[in-house]
């Protein structure tokens, strides 16, 4: 079976970068121009679209088909099939870290009784050596 | 009453991945449960089904390591490496890589112990073992060895589901 649509690593990889989350972010709450998404930014607009480019070789985002503006727009399923991959990934680590929680409290166990078997030989016995 | 500790899984650079756990033991003891045969293989297993036929640890810095799973099927996956650092019981870092690979070559996994009133938080970051690997991983866009990895990642999960 096909695992995705979209290739993960480019969409961690696109992600990794704060200047394409805040994009992403802005995109979020509807469409926009290069021009529009590089005005928050100190950087130039073919800084901008370097990053945009990555966005949308992730296809994390689109294009419209407006003539002059082409505005970007986001697209959910890659960020969701990427955070769904990481839902997985928790589920195997925490299936194998709940197995080590009960190891470890078998080891806590184990030490308790060693040492109380210690403490024990250490400890003079309560009894009645009192009147020798 | 026994509550889970939270699971956090955090991109710490480009390069890698953290997951971080706190687990209600001290360190000493965390640190044995990653190092001593006997007690790897009663926990890191994945999905309900599998089990850990092979699991050699040589441990000292320059030593290997070899796990491998199998599940009922008769399906084995296998990974290996080399402990570079041995701290213990504060951290261990080892060389990985898995049989079929699908990290785009070896990856560095460092493991980091932190005690604090009888608590452990251990924290797994795996590195990439160079950004060229990761980017021609990423040129090649699904490359074969990405793409039989999450296919497993599938089947193993799928195998996970029917075992309800």
């Amino acid at each position: 079976m096909k695992p995705s649509g979209y290739n993960l690593d480019a969409t961690f990889a696109a992600l990794a970068d704060p200047t394409r989350r805040a994009i992403l972010t802005r995109l979020a709450s509807g469409a926009a121009t290069v021009n529009e998404l590089a005005a928050p930014f100190d950087m130039s607009q073919p800084a901008i679209s370097k990053h945009l480019k990555v966005l949308e070789r992730a296809g994390l985002i689109t294009r419209g088909r407006e003539a002059q503006r082409r505005p970007r727009k986001l697209e959910p399923r890659p960020l969701a099939e990427a955070t769904d991959w990481i839902e997985r990934h928790r589920k195997i680590w925490e299936a194998n870290y709940k197995r080590l929680d009960a190891v470890l409290q078998e080891l806590k166990g184990k030490q308790k009784k060693t040492v109380d078997a210690l403490l024990a030989d250490i400890k003079p016995k309560p009894t009645k050596r009192k009147g020798t | 009453m026994t509550r889970t500790a939270a699971l956090k899984i955090t991109t710490p650079s480009e390069r890698e991945v953290a997951v971080t756990r706190e687990f209600d033991a001290p360190r000493g003891m965390v640190f044995d449960a990653h190092t001593k045969p006997e007690l790897v293989r009663q926990w890191l297993l994945g999905p309900p089904g599998w089990t850990m036929p092979v699991c050699e640890i040589d441990l000292r810095v320059g030593g290997k390591y070899r796990y491998e799973w199998a599940n009922a099927d008769g399906r084995r996956m296998g990974v290996a490496g080399k402990f570079t650092e041995i701290t213990r019981p504060s951290r261990i870092v080892v060389t990985q890589l898995f049989d079929e690979d699908w990290t785009g070559g070896e990856t560095l996994v460092t493991t980091d112990l932190v005690e604090r009133s009888g608590k452990t938080t251990l924290t797994t970051t795996v590195r990439y073992s160079s950004r060229d690997a990761r980017d021609a991983a990423l040129k090649t866009g699904m490359t074969t060895g990405m793409e039989a990895g999450y296919e497993r990642l599938e089947e193993l999960l799928k195998a996970e589901h029917s075992h309800g």
